[in-house]
């Protein structure tokens, strides 16, 4: 074992692996890390800790991990390149080693741009750091955990055992780049793999064909990323708006029709389009656990994460494997 | 070459009004070619400022002078005394003409009348876009002569992050993603099989990380001092 985390033992045990993600929140309330953490204990191996994601500052995931941790749920750390350089995130690890964290995704994070939107200020005017990318962190992990070494060469007496993770969007532009884009992050040292959010099964078992040509499969375990959709809206603005996904036409008609049986009543059309919402999701479960190579999910259900529970025994997930 | 960009008038009047002769002094190289800083746009921004000047009932002398370069002494040296003359000079070349002249001005202050914004080059009249970002440790042959840290707004070394969209950066549908004109282009060369490799992290102190840099020639240097010597020898003959 390279950490000894429950998910690297749910992965080698060859059971479909099932990671969540829980957001933080904007302010210090340690009390909705646990309420939210209780609400995934049992139905996933470990939970994404988002690092501030779309650079919204939020309780760090280091800190959320810990208490996730204290209510026992395995996290995975998250952390992006754009708010450290390599001394703090290498200060952070070996801090979170020390915290009992075992699992690290290396992601290259949102631009701070992203943070000013709706009714967000944010930090639009913030300093990016980019000192390393994800390629890069993934490396320096792994040096970390398998040479003893800090990146500049110094010896750590006691190595951070991360099962280090990173992330991959298999359809983002340009797409025929995409496979190598994996194989540079496999080389680097990554263990698991999380995809963005796939809707189009058919571009994602096109890539996954690619993939398993390279033999990338078999030398990272890699979890199929599912956004659960909550309304026609959500489908739609994903479609257009967010980078590498696409969303067919046949899913957004699905919750349209839906939406048009509720009439006026809008609480109703909430509701049907959560249910089909929840319908679709567990279908591309099975689709993304079909395909070939795929070993396991990592389902995001954002400021919803009340709903795994139900997904995960809807989809025959349900009891996680467990080890002594 | 710089690019620069013009000051919003109230941010250089704020700047110039509590003093009584100011002198814009225009650059007529970089910042020239950007419309930003030359002469002609020196002339513009005295004259703005006269204007602001009387619809504010302030007396001041406010004049525009404009040379080559602000950062070389032999460009400007001619007209220092004239330069004297002032109270103020709002100098519209760009950060280094400001710095480097400001260095040599005695008393009197040096402001900047105009923002310095990039190394770049002309587009097309009018379009100045960046694409160089001084690093000191030029990789542009590992990435099909496109900067990724200029021109992707991560700096990612080991190609395209998952927001790329359509070709254009997340940042916004106005900005190209930077890795998807590196992996295009080196389609095209027949060398995309280098951007397989991971590139390990920078060294970032040939960058402006390792503190403020400087360049010096030492053959250069030699003649140079060799030459004072000879000036001085043969001064002291006669």
């Amino acid at each position: 074992m390279k950490s000894g985390s429950n998910l690297e033992k749910v992965i080698a045990s060859g059971k479909p692996a099932v990671t969540a993600e829980l957001g933080p929140p904007m302010s210090a309330d340690g009390h909705e890390v646990r309420k939210k953490a209780r609400l995934l204990k049992g139905f996933c191996d470990a939970a994404n800790i988002t690092d501030c994601q779309t650079a919204v500052v939020r309780i760090s995931s280091i800190a959320a991990a810990v208490i996730a941790l204290q209510e026992g749920l395995e996290p995975v750390m998250q952390m992006t390149c754009r708010d450290r350089n390599r001394i703090a995130m290498q200060a952070d690890l070996l801090g979170g080693a020390a915290l009992g964290l075992r699992n690290c995704l290396c992601i290259a994070g949102d631009h701070q741009s992203f943070s000013a939107a709706g009714r967000l200020k944010g930090h639009p005017g913030a300093k990016n750091v980019y000192d390393v990318d994800t390629c890069q962190l993934v490396g320096i992990l792994k040096k970390m955990r398998d040479e003893g070494k800090q990146e500049g060469g110094d010896p750590l007496e006691v190595a951070p055992k991360f099962f280090i993770g990173a992330s991959w969007t298999p359809m983002a532009d340009p797409v025929d780049f995409r496979p190598v884009n994996l194989m540079k992050k496999v080389n680097a040292g990554a263990d698991f793999i999380q995809t963005q959010g796939i809707y189009d099964i058919e571009g994602f078992r096109s890539q996954m064909e690619k993939i398993r040509k390279m033999g990338l499969h078999e030398r990272t375990a890699i979890l199929g990323g599912i956004i659960v959709p909550k309304s026609a809206m959500m489908l739609k603005y994903m479609d257009s708006s967010v980078a590498g996904v696409s969303v067919p036409k046949s899913l957004i008609d699905r919750m349209n029709k839906v939406k048009a049986e509720a009439g006026e009543d809008k609480k109703k059309a909430r509701e049907l389009q959560e249910q089909e919402g929840l319908r679709i999701t567990v279908e591309l479960i099975h689709q993304v656990l079909e395909t070939p190579g795929v070993k396991g999910v990592h389902i995001q259900a954002i400021e919803w994460e009340s709903a795994i529970e139900g997904i995960v025994k809807a989809a025959g997930l349900y009891p996680r494997p467990a080890f002594d | 070459m710089i690019i620069g960009s013009q000051k919003p008038i109230e941010e250089i009047w704020e700047m110039v009004k509590d003093f009584r002769k100011v002198l814009v002094f225009g650059c007529n190289t970089c910042v020239a070619v950007c419309h930003a800083g030359g002469e002609k746009e020196a002339e513009t921004i005295a004259s703005l400022i006269r204007m602001r000047a009387q619809q504010e009932g302030k007396e001041m002398e406010v004049n525009h002078l404009g040379v080559m370069r602000h950062c070389e002494p032999e460009y400007f040296d001619p007209v220092m005394d004239e330069v004297k003359k002032y109270d103020l000079v709002l100098s519209t070349a760009c950060g280094v003409g400001v710095n480097f002249l400001s260095d040599r001005t005695g008393n009197i202050p040096v402001y900047p009348g105009i923002n310095t914004s990039f190394y770049g080059a002309v587009e097309a009249p009018g379009n100045f876009v960046e694409l160089c970002a001084g690093c000191g440790n030029c990789i542009l042959h590992m990435t099909g002569g496109i900067c990724p840290i200029a021109r992707c707004s991560k700096t990612l070394m080991n190609g395209p992050c998952g927001g790329t969209n359509n070709g254009k950066c997340e940042v916004s549908k106005d900005i190209d993603c930077a890795w998807f004109l590196i992996v295009e282009r080196m389609k095209q060369l027949g060398t995309l099989e280098k951007l397989s490799e991971v590139i390990p992290p920078r060294n970032w102190s040939t960058s402006r990380d390792g503190g403020p840099r400087r360049v010096s020639l030492e053959h250069i240097r030699a003649y140079e001092e060799q030459e004072a010597q000879k000036a001085a020898t043969a001064g002291g003959k006669k």
